[in-house]
């Protein structure tokens, strides 16, 4: 098993025939994902990598039965992008842009609450790597080699570190479920705690690593709980311990502005919820195999 | 993006809020025009630096002569101006907010948040102004009223009303604080602002509500859709090197110690960072050099780390999604060469094996690692002048 995608899921790419998109698309294809189509406005009708075009994401969805999408939208349409994806009802949209506004996610989300929780679709993202259950299909931007198949489930607002991770692992013959990329904005679809949930779930998954970062409240979120709730061990990591106050680093969510913001408070906080907190990013592959070995 | 106090009035006077008459002056000269335009007989004169706290610094004079105005302006502008948000460097002063000074019976606190926890709105309202938030929070945690705004229909007019008559307002004043609060709320909405403050908001003998002080941020992910806010950019209050970095569209924020670090990835290039003090050593600088590393970028980027005097070793740790190592890897050699610091290299993902045989066979003196510990214990090493196989 997996969470979020394996490879029965029908995968559609918004942004389909743009250059970025046809290029990660094919890697998709090429993992053995199963992409269906895709939708350009403007170009319904064509075909691209050997599949349908669509106008319209309710096209694409009616004609495929597509449950979920890769986004690959620029910034200023990237909003009505995941709107029209909740509009068709896809269960799961995996948003890779970077460079949203702030206020754009907040409608966004405030969109998505029209729909009752089952139907409600699932948003990853943006300005992440996306998801890949490892061995089955691929939704988004990674290096599919470094992900071996396995039991640990990786989530991660950074892209690289989550890379970082499963390469680490993989080197200690660790392999991987699912790893999702919640991205480095301030606002995401979805968080630290809905993915958890997920791996909670998921029979396969023994294990989870938690990848966070400086500013915002979700890793202490999550940490609570996964006391209250997780029966599987949860390694954590936070980076930016030597990053200054007040100042973005790279994302635009990594800020140090409130109490609770920085790298050593989180990982405190991770560590007194009963996480394997590992001490650096080059201890997380060994950090994992101390948290499976105490199953 | 921040601006400055005489900004955020102009665009908030746009929407409805109160401000006091003022002009902007980068001379005494200036300075002294602008008074005797406002006309009265008290004035403020405000260093416009990026930063809160300016009148406990120094930042903000009460004059009651021309010749007070002068004086005010001469020592303000190019001082360096410590506040307790510049950090012990300060702020170079390069413009003045000249204001007719007005008389107030009360301070109170009035600001918008984007809050993160609750992806929403937030106001933010204390009779007790004046100080800042955090010390309110602290000595009158009881004075603040807080209210989140519902994205859909946005901030309604009840609510502003709310905290209004909690402000302790008379009815006079509750009507113009109300058109405070809403103008303000729109502006953070129609300019994608990240923050808004007013504090202090004053309350005059006559029951006029006025901006007396105005703090703006602005999301940099919607610059595109602001030009207004855009052009009110200040270059002076940039980073020189950070500005550099941003036209390569490249991230840096320069630290104090001696590793010069070029990562891809916001996430990777931090716990680069940590994995170095972890490993003993001290990072230069955060520098993502994000995905499409192209070797005219990843030039650029050599080039500003060793701009930094204090960098004595150059840590390239890639690990390639969108990139290919191969093609960082040939950028790394062009720029390595001529190189007189050392240079370690850590490639891994997308292309790897291509990447290292480029490193390997270029001739030059460079350090590779496999693991990401490698690369920061070899990075401590050569920054000490130790030598590293």
């Amino acid at each position: 098993m997996s969470i979020l995608i394996d490879e029965k899921t029908r995968i559609i790419v918004q942004g389909f025939t743009g250059d970025k998109a046809s290029f990660h698309a094919a890697e998709m294809i090429a993992y053995g994902t199963n992409v269906v189509g895709g939708v350009t406005p403007g170009k319904g009708g064509k075909i691209h990598l050997d599949r349908p075009v669509f106008n319209t994401v309710r096209d694409a969805v009616e004609q495929t039965g597509a449950q979920a999408s890769l986004a690959f939208v620029p910034p200023p349409y990237a909003a009505d992008a995941l709107m029209e994806a909740a509009d068709a009802g896809l269960e799961l949209v995996c948003i890779i842009t970077d460079g949203i506004p702030s206020q754009d996610m907040m409608r966004v989300k405030r969109y998505l609450r029209r729909y009752s929780k089952e139907k409600r679709t699932t948003i990853v993202g943006p300005n992440c790597a996306g998801i890949i259950s490892a061995g089955k299909a691929m939704l988004g931007i990674m290096p599919s080699n470094i992900y071996m198949p396995g039991n640990v489930g990786i989530v991660s607002r950074s892209g690289t570190l989550g890379y970082e991770a499963a390469a680490q692992m993989k080197a200690l013959g660790i392999g991987v479920t699912t790893s999702v990329g919640i991205g480095g904005d301030p606002i995401n679809g979805s968080s630290f705690l809905d993915h958890m949930a997920r791996f909670q779930e998921d029979p396969d998954t023994k294990a989870v690593v938690m990848i966070g970062e400086i500013g915002g409240p979700q890793e202490a979120e999550a940490a609570a709980w996964i006391k209250e709730h997780m029966t599987k061990p949860v390694v954590g990591y936070v980076a930016g311990m030597t990053a200054p106050k007040g100042r973005r680093m790279g994302h635009a969510g990594a800020i140090i502005s409130a109490a609770g913001d920085t790298a050593a408070e989180k990982a405190e906080i991770m560590a007194s919820y009963g996480l394997f907190v590992s001490p650096s990013a080059s201890e997380l592959g060994a950090t994992v195999a101390k948290a499976l070995a105490s199953i | 993006m921040d601006i400055h106090e005489y900004q955020a009035k102009s665009l908030l006077s746009g929407f409805g809020v109160a401000v006091p008459p003022g002009g902007v002056a980068y001379s005494p000269d200036q300075a002294v025009y602008v008074a005797t335009e406002l006309g009265g007989a008290h004035w403020a004169v405000k260093a416009q630096i990026h930063s809160g706290g300016r009148g406990k610094a120094g930042g903000v004079k009460l004059c009651r002569t021309y010749n007070d105005v002068a004086t005010a302006a001469q020592a303000m502008l190019g001082a360096r101006l410590v506040t307790n948000q510049t950090g012990p460097e300060g702020k170079v002063v390069h413009r003045l907010y000249v204001e007719k000074a007005t008389a107030f019976e009360r301070e109170l606190y009035l600001g918008f948040v984007l809050d993160r926890k609750i992806e929403r709105i937030r106001v933010i309202a204390s009779a007790e102004g004046g100080m800042e938030i955090e010390e309110i929070a602290h000595t009158k945690p009881e004075s603040i009223m807080q209210i989140e705004v519902e994205p859909a229909v946005g901030l309604q007019p009840f609510q502003a009303r709310q905290i209004a008559f909690g402000l302790g307002l008379n009815l006079k004043q509750v009507s113009q604080a109300v058109t405070v609060i809403l103008g303000c709320y729109r502006a953070f909405r129609d300019l994608d602002a990240t923050m808004v403050e007013i504090n202090p908001l004053v309350v005059t003998k006559d029951d006029q509500v006025i901006a007396l002080d105005a703090k703006m941020s602005f999301d940099d992910n919607a610059l595109f859709r602001r030009p207004q806010v855009t052009e009110m950019r200040d270059p002076a209050e940039e980073d020189p090197r950070e500005a550099q970095a941003a036209e390569h569209g490249l991230n840096y924020v320069g630290l104090s110690g001696d590793i010069g670090c070029i990562i891809n990835g916001a996430g990777l290039a931090m716990a680069t960072m940590d994995n170095i003090k972890y490993a003993g050593g001290e990072p230069a600088n955060f520098l993502d050099v994000g995905g499409g590393a192209s070797p005219e970028r990843v030039g650029a980027a050599f080039r500003l780390v060793l701009s930094d005097r204090n960098v004595k070793c150059i840590l390239v740790n890639i690990f390639a999604g969108i990139n290919r190592c191969d093609w960082v890897a040939e950028g790394v050699v062009q720029a390595a060469k001529g190189l007189s610091i050392p240079l370690v290299v850590r490639l891994a993902g997308t292309n790897v094996e291509e990447g290292q045989k480029i490193i390997r066979e270029c001739g030059l003196p460079i350090v590779t690692a496999d693991s990401l510990m490698e690369a920061c214990e070899k990075s401590v090493r050569l920054a000490r002048g130790e030598k590293v196989a």
